[in-house]
């Protein structure tokens, strides 16, 4: 008996150990023994939510246009989450079915039927939607050129989504005004990624949980955000309590600070201050602990301009020319053009040639930078001994200082501890942010001085809030400035790459891409942009300053698209909304924060006339031939020269001039290899509704059913996209691999994924770089891979510039303030963010009724003692007033967000709280990444 | 126009005060007023002033509920206000079942039930002080304020304020017993709060006098009172209506012709001739 | 029987005989009565307004005036209706539509004119004092509790308004998955003010956690123990009385049953 029962407890314990290792069962059989008596079909997926990339399997029921999605589990096998899930997570089987899903297009008419700007909604066929969206994009492409069409992209696009709109915004209409709301969410690191690394995306991977001894959450509240991520933190805590550390560095405690050890309550901004006190400590009180073996080989120190201003808008913007900002606004815009260095930043910018009273003009440009040497390094970190880091940094007023002080302490020594490895997290804190491009190098600062980086448990880790910020937005590169694979629009050989990958005409491509998303809002408000597409995102809700853009939209003359699962508030500001297909109701690919691409099937028909937005693209790209688009322009918003006539090229090339974009981009002789095949195991018994059409019999763009394109259009795409980073750096698997595996982190070499980037241990790209040297590290980018010189004040223009193959840069960056501040008028600091219930701006969410019901509404969390001043109840409302806006919220002083004495934090899931009219559109102005963070506000009984 | 608000002025001036209060209550609950907040059994006069139900507070105190004062000095508003002024005048202007009643009454004279049913009553009026005292037993025995739970004038009263449920029914029920069983049943025979006010409205001051001189016997007064029995002296003697049960509904004033009825302010010297009226037949 | 009944009755006899069929008739009507508000009081799983009295004392005192009702300002307390299957009239909550926001000024109870929601109960220090309030205690189907699956809900936690305190969140390895922790949801018998803001936001389709009166949701251990690792606990017991014991075995005297072999021999 005894024996018995130690025999199974030893069978247990190695069954854990199995999983633990990744030994999980085979799902297909598990998935044949799940479905055993009933007529489910299970399939694998992933999550629609955050950027964490959980695997889930999804089980359909029903045929044809009734097959419905009935339930979900997390994936027992999907190494990120081994069948967990948080709960957004858990009702991926009730987003797609709200009450008021979109299903069919909805155009602003008056009586007549006729477009009215200031009509009601009615529906339309494809057809009539196709018609308006060509009429208005021609007559944009005429009056305004490309920078007129713009499109507010996303990191929710599936990766074929993003890559079709990107070729046909890019290769068709010439036009860079497509940026997603990635930018909102993690361009500061990707501009961290590129001034450090030369090239995108993490070093590390989730591995390094497990791995590491010390994790430092800074301004992340990955409790809530990152549910499953932390629980795999929350692991690692208990598997070794004594040994591993964690610190919580926050502007207000939250649930992340429930587990951690030590809790450092910061003022807003002041984190670049800390890091900066971090790496004092290393340089001038613990030398020895750098490596300097590592730092010599991999490492140049680098500065650039301080005088960048705040990212805001620019006294001879039209708009602000023509008034449309008030008094009150333009006391903080005007900072933009320059302002007065105040006493708190004054010690930091010492270095660099600034004191405390000095006017900085903020003309310096924003990413140049040039190569300084360590000592002038070693000087920027001066000014942040103990007691002025602590000054400034300390965010609770009623804390202890000398017991604040210990706490910095106790960071720096964990940081410096020999041995101990140390993760670092962060996502909007760090990256939403006036200087988040710099908060993001100076982490990568401390790690390359320790040589904490790119190494298993150890290194600065960019966590990404979206589920394909990293696969669709920066990968595919649907932002302004970029092409796939890190291809940059401004390079001509970049281009030239691009436009022979996509068969177009030489210098078709348009060589500046600088409307990034607050710029297309900007140049809407200034009449530039005419027609915006909003393309799975909720780019009016989302945007701060949001009072100014839903004017322009329903003021001026232009023409707003929305395409949505759901009417949220930028279907409401919008000409035209066009019904899509959700998630999993089209083909699709996501890449997660640690690199890790998933793809999915089809795995249910849209509903109603849904179409997906891939499907929207193309058929749009039908409408468009040789001679509407690859004309001549004249120079237009921030391009000074013209856009070359390339239709002779395109003749040459054997395009006619009454050739269309579908037959270009879309349709080619490449796309039409890629076979629908019913005998094909990946594709046999699934929908495909742009390949084949089907049941619903959706009339399409031509007013005729549409019947499918008769190929893989999916796969095509993907495997195009794919071959853009083969090669360099990005490799992908094929298409079909991902449909047998649970996602693969890239680069994917020889069916082989990676775990740790630039280190020759792990990543084959670093190997080749070090082979036959005793090298560890390479960090291979090849962005801004060459350098002048200079020092803390500017560069010297007549250096040579230096190659810095294989290298990594640490820069000299200050502590600055933002732009805004509280003041007599607006005392408090506002800060927004997330709840772990609600996904973004709450279209999906909140049509789920349990998620609604746990929470119906965002409140206003604050001090109690903050309340009591103001002579508010916590459950009584308040006005959350800007110099921008004002809108009403209930107070919570006890909830689970709380703010230290003077600081207020929102969520901005909730359309009837509508914070972003408060928010101020200051953004890094490297990285044009909002601020979400940190604007003044008062708050008085409502 | 003129004989119609002669006719009917305080069954006009008592529909008013019925729903005038129900909508102080009602607003009260639904949109936060203080003029008049609670309900029948306990209210708040402009967040000061209460107001609480004796009979309840008496079915509180046997079945061994500490009294609070505010309760106390809520009783005392009440007991004073209807023993000095009002007689048992909470029946008649203030609570919502005597609408429901006098429909009743109504519609059972204008179908004529009561020409069939001239027989036994199945229930007397003395019933109501039996049901009062068993009230304060079942209270006493069950330990909890018996009568409040099965009240059907609490239960509308709370019902057209917080939320009627199946409180519908308590009305049809009084409605249907009223019109089909007997004529002022539950008002004028079975209602122990009825009772408890007959009780405490016997010396009040406000009282209908009769003018015997001006009587013509047209005997209208008797035909609409619901209480007829306090109306013995019609045509035989001029004194005020003396018996607690008059609920000072003044339908019979409205209804004389010959301005043989009125009210009066009770001369205190002179009462002494009514007393054996008491608790009556 | 049918001679007497011509013969007339004596006024006395009458009078008698009237007594006794009226005092017959109170009496059915009495038992009737009784029976029937026996029958609504009855329901144990009520949640009442904060500072109520015991349930039977409650009963008796609250007077059914719905001042409390008006005063709470999230429409939270609602009086039962008829229908409603509860004592008629009297206020209670249902956390799943409404719960109890905890007003730090808990404006309903100083309302109450009968003291059925005792002011004095909530009272600490001389203010009112939320944190005092005892309407129920949340317990948990660690069941259907999704975060006992190793979902990462805690969504009754961050609802609490005592978070952290009255509900706290324990870790454990999730040793399945060899990577991620569990973290279950646990709720402090001596904080739980029985508020019901995590039954609201439960996201199981029927709510995991959910309040009830405290004397259905909380077992008794017993007078004659006490936790010797634990000082506070003789406070527990203070009103232990004299043990007598019996079961079914010693249901007899010892002599009865010593002399009582059976079919020992």
């Amino acid at each position: 008996m005894a024996m018995e029962r130690r025999d199974f407890l030893k069978s247990a314990a190695a069954a854990s150990a199995a999983s633990a290792i990744g030994m999980a069962v085979p799902t297909e059989v598990q998935a044949k023994a799940d479905a055993a008596g009933n007529d489910w079909r299970w399939d694998k997926a992933a999550c629609r939510f955050c950027g964490t990339g959980c695997g889930i399997m999804m089980a359909t029921k029903g045929e044809g246009a009734d097959r419905k999605i009935v339930a979900v589990k997390g994936d027992p096998a999907a190494p990120v989450n081994r069948g967990l899930n948080c709960i957004k997570g858990y009702f991926n089987a009730k987003i797609m079915y709200g009450a008021d899903r979109l299903t069919q297009p909805l155009l602003r008419v008056d009586k007549d039927g006729n477009f009215d700007k200031k009509g009601k909604f009615a529906p339309v066929s494809w057809k009539r939607a196709f018609d308006e969206m060509e009429l208005n994009i021609k007559k944009t492409l005429k009056e305004k050129g490309p920078e007129g069409v713009a499109v507010f992209a996303s990191g929710q696009y599936t990766v074929m989504e993003g890559y079709a709109a990107q070729k046909m915004m890019k290769a068709g209409f010439r036009s860079n005004a497509i940026d997603p709301n990635a930018r909102h969410c993690m361009a500061s690191a990707v501009v961290g990624f590129y001034q450090t690394f030369g090239i995108d995306e993490p070093s590390g991977c989730y591995d390094d949980i497990e791995l590491t001894d010390t994790v430092v959450s800074w301004g992340s509240n990955m409790a809530e955000m990152h549910p499953i991520l932390w629980s795999r933190v929350t692991d690692r805590k208990l598997s070794d309590p004594d040994k591993v550390k964690v610190i919580s560095i926050q502007t207000y405690t939250h649930r992340t600070s429930d587990l951690a050890d030590t809790e450092i309550i910061f003022s807003p901004n002041t984190d670049t201050a800390l890091w900066n006190y971090v790496a004092r400590e290393i340089v001038y009180n613990h030398p020895d602990a750098i490596d300097w073996d590592f730092v010599k080989k991999h490492i140049v120190f680098a500065a650039g301009p301080v005088n960048l201003g705040y990212g805001l808008r620019r006294s001879d913007d039209k708009s602000v020319k023509e008034g449309k900002y008030t008094a009150k606004e333009m006391e903080t815009v005007s900072k933009e053009m320059q302002k007065e260095v105040s006493a708190k930043e004054g010690p930091a910018l010492e270095p660099f040639g600034y004191k405390a009273g000095d006017t900085m003009k903020n003309n310096g440009g924003t990413l140049g930078h040039w190569e300084i040497s360590f000592e002038d390094y070693k000087k920027s970190l001066a000014p942040y001994t103990l007691d002025y880091t602590a000054s400034i940094v300390k965010g609770d007023p009623n804390e202890d200082i000398e017991q604040f002080k210990k706490k910095l302490q106790e960071l720096a020594a964990l940081y410096i501890e020999k041995d101990r490895k140390v993760v670092s997290f962060w996502t909007m804190g760090m990256n939403q942010h006036t200087r988040g491009t710099w908060d993001n190098t100076l982490a990568y600062n401390v790690h390359f001085l320790l040589n904490k980086q790119a190494r298993p448990g150890s290194g600065a880790f960019s966590l990404t809030g979206q589920p394909s910020a990293c696969g669709t937005a920066r990968e595919v590169g649907t932002f302004t400035h970029r092409l796939p694979a890190d291809l940059m629009v401004k390079v001509p050989a970049h281009r030239k790459i691009a436009e022979k990958q996509w068969m177009i005409p030489d210098g078709t491509l348009n060589g500046v891409g600088k409307q990034h998303i607050m710029q297309i809002h900007r140049d809407i408000e200034d009449g530039l942009v005419k027609f915006a597409w909003v393309n799975v995102c909720n780019a009016y809700q989302d945007s701060a300053s949001a009072s100014h853009w839903i004017k322009a939209a329903r003021e001026m003359d232009n023409f707003i698209v929305t395409s949505d699962g759901y009417p949220g508030i930028s279907a409401k500001v919008s000409d035209l909304i066009l019904p899509s297909a959700m998630m999993y109701e089209k083909w699709g690919a996501y890449g997660n924060a640690e690199r890790r691409t998933q793809h999915w099937r089809q795995q249910v028909l849209p509903v109603g006339d849904a179409m997906s937005d891939t499907w929207q693209w193309v058929e749009l790209s039908k409408r468009f031939t040789v001679d509407d688009v690859w004309g001549e322009y004249k120079p237009s918003g921030k391009r000074k020269t013209p856009l070359e006539d390339v239709r002779a090229k395109a003749k040459a090339m054997g395009y006619k001039g009454d050739t269309t974009m579908f037959e270009i981009l879309f349709a080619n002789k490449k796309a039409t290899a890629y076979k629908l095949d019913q005998n094909d195991p990946i594709q046999k018994g699934y929908d495909n509704s742009e390949g084949y059409g089907d049941e619903r019999k959706v009339v399409g763009s031509d007013g005729k059913v549409f019947e499918g394109y008769g190929f893989f259009i999916h796969k095509y795409l993907f495997e195009e996209y794919a071959s853009f980073g083969r090669g360099h750096g990005h490799d992908l698997a094929p298409f079909d691999v991902y449909h047998k595996v649970r996602g693969l982190k890239w680069p994917v070499v020889d069916g082989k994924e990676t775990q740790w980037r630039f280190n020759s241990k792990y990543d084959p790209y670093a190997a080749k770089e070090t082979k036959g040297t005793d090298d560890e590290f390479a960090f291979y980018g090849k962005i801004a891979k060459a350098l002048q010189h200079g020092n803390l004040t500017g560069k010297d223009k007549d250096s040579k510039k230096t190659p810095l193959k294989n290298k990594a840069k640490i820069f000299a960056r200050p502590y600055m303030d933002p732009p805004e501040m509280p003041d007599k008028e607006y005392p408090v600091w506002l800060a927004t963010g997330r709840v772990l219930e609600h996904w973004h701006s709450g279209t999906m969410t909140m049509r789920v009724p349990e998620l609604y019901r746990a929470v119906p509404e965002a409140l206003c969390y604050m001090h109690p003692e903050d309340a009591k001043e103001q002579q508010v109840k916590r459950g009584g409302m308040v006005w959350v007033e800007s110099r921008r806006g004002r809108v009403k919220a209930r107070v919570e002083t006890r909830g689970r967000n709380r703010p230290p004495q003077g600081l207020v934090f929102v969520p901005w899931f909730d359309e009837k709280v509508f914070i972003n009219k408060v928010c101020l559109d200051a953004t890094c102005p490297m990285s044009k990444q909002t601020d979400f963070k940190k604007c003044a506000v008062k708050i008085y009984k409502a | 126009m003129k004989t119609v608000w002669n006719n009917y002025r305080y069954l006009i001036l008592r529909r008013i005060t019925q729903i005038g209060l129900l909508v102080l209550y009602f607003g009260a609950n639904a949109w936060g007023w203080t003029l008049l907040q609670g309900n029948l059994s306990s209210s708040l006069i402009l967040g000061v002033i209460p107001m609480s139900d004796p009979y309840a507070a008496l079915q509180m105190l046997v079945a061994g509920a500490a009294l609070a004062m505010d309760l106390l000095i809520g009783v005392a508003v009440v007991t004073v206000f209807y023993m000095l002024i009002g007689g048992r005048a909470f029946c008649s202007w203030v609570c919502p079942i005597n609408m429901v009643t006098d429909a009743a009454a109504w519609l059972r004279d204008k179908l004529e039930i009561n020409r069939v049913q001239n027989g036994k009553v199945p229930v007397k009026r003395v019933t109501r002080y039996w049901v009062l005292g068993l009230g304060l037993v079942v209270s006493a025995v069950m330990g909890v304020t018996a009568f409040e739970f099965i009240s059907p004038i609490s239960m509308v009263h709370r019902g057209l304020v917080f939320g009627m449920g199946f409180g519908w029914a308590a009305i049809a029920v009084i409605f249907l017993f009223d019109l089909f069983v007997l004529k002022n049943g539950w008002c004028g025979h079975v209602c122990p709060l009825g009772g408890m006010y007959s009780l405490l409205g016997k010396f009040s001051l406000i009282r209908v006098h009769h003018d015997e001189e001006a009587c013509t016997l047209c005997m209208k007064c008797k035909d609409v009172c619901p209480e007829q029995q306090v109306l013995h002296m019609i045509g035989k003697e001029s004194i005020p209506v003396l018996s607690g049960e008059c609920t000072n509904c003044a339908r019979c004033i409205e209804v004389c012709d010959d301005d043989a009825l009125e009210f009066s302010i009770r001369n205190l010297a002179n009462n002494n001739r009514g007393a054996s009226d008491e608790i009556s037949k | 029987m049918s001679k007497s009944s011509r013969e007339p009755i004596s006024d006395r006899r009458k009078f008698i005989l009237n007594m006794a069929r009226g005092a017959g008739l109170a009496t059915l009507g009495g038992f009737v009565w009784s029976a029937y508000v026996d029958e609504v009081t009855a329901s144990t799983l009520l949640l009442r307004p904060p500072g109520a009295l015991m349930e039977e004392d409650f009963l008796k005192t609250c007077i059914k005036c719905g001042l409390c009702v008006e005063a709470c300002p999230f429409d939270t307390l609602v009086l039962a209706a008829p229908g409603d299957h509860k004592p008629v009239g009297t206020p209670f909550f249902t956390p799943r539509e409404v719960p109890c926001y905890m007003c730090d000024d808990i404006p309903c109870v100083p309302v109450c004119p009968t003291g059925a929601l005792d002011e004095a109960s909530v009272t600490k220090d001389g203010v009112l004092d939320i944190r005092e309030i005892d309407m129920g205690l949340a317990v948990i189907d660690q069941e259907s509790c999704i975060a006992f699956w190793g979902i990462q809900c805690d969504a009754c936690y961050r609802a609490c308004p005592i978070l952290g305190e009255a509900i706290t969140i324990e870790y454990a390895k999730n040793e399945r998955t060899g990577k991620h922790a569990f973290m279950k949801p646990v709720v402090h018998n001596d904080v739980c003010t029985g508020c019901g803001m995590c039954e609201l936001a439960c996201v199981t389709e029927k709510a995991s956690i959910f309040v009830l009166p405290r004397e259905v949701s909380t077992g008794r251990a017993g007078d004659h123990y006490i936790k010797g690792w634990d000082k506070a606990d003789d406070q527990r017991v203070k009103d232990a009385k004299v043990i007598n014991t019996k079961t079914r075995l010693s249901e007899k005297s010892a002599m009865d049953s010593l002399n009582d072999s059976g079919d020992l021999y």
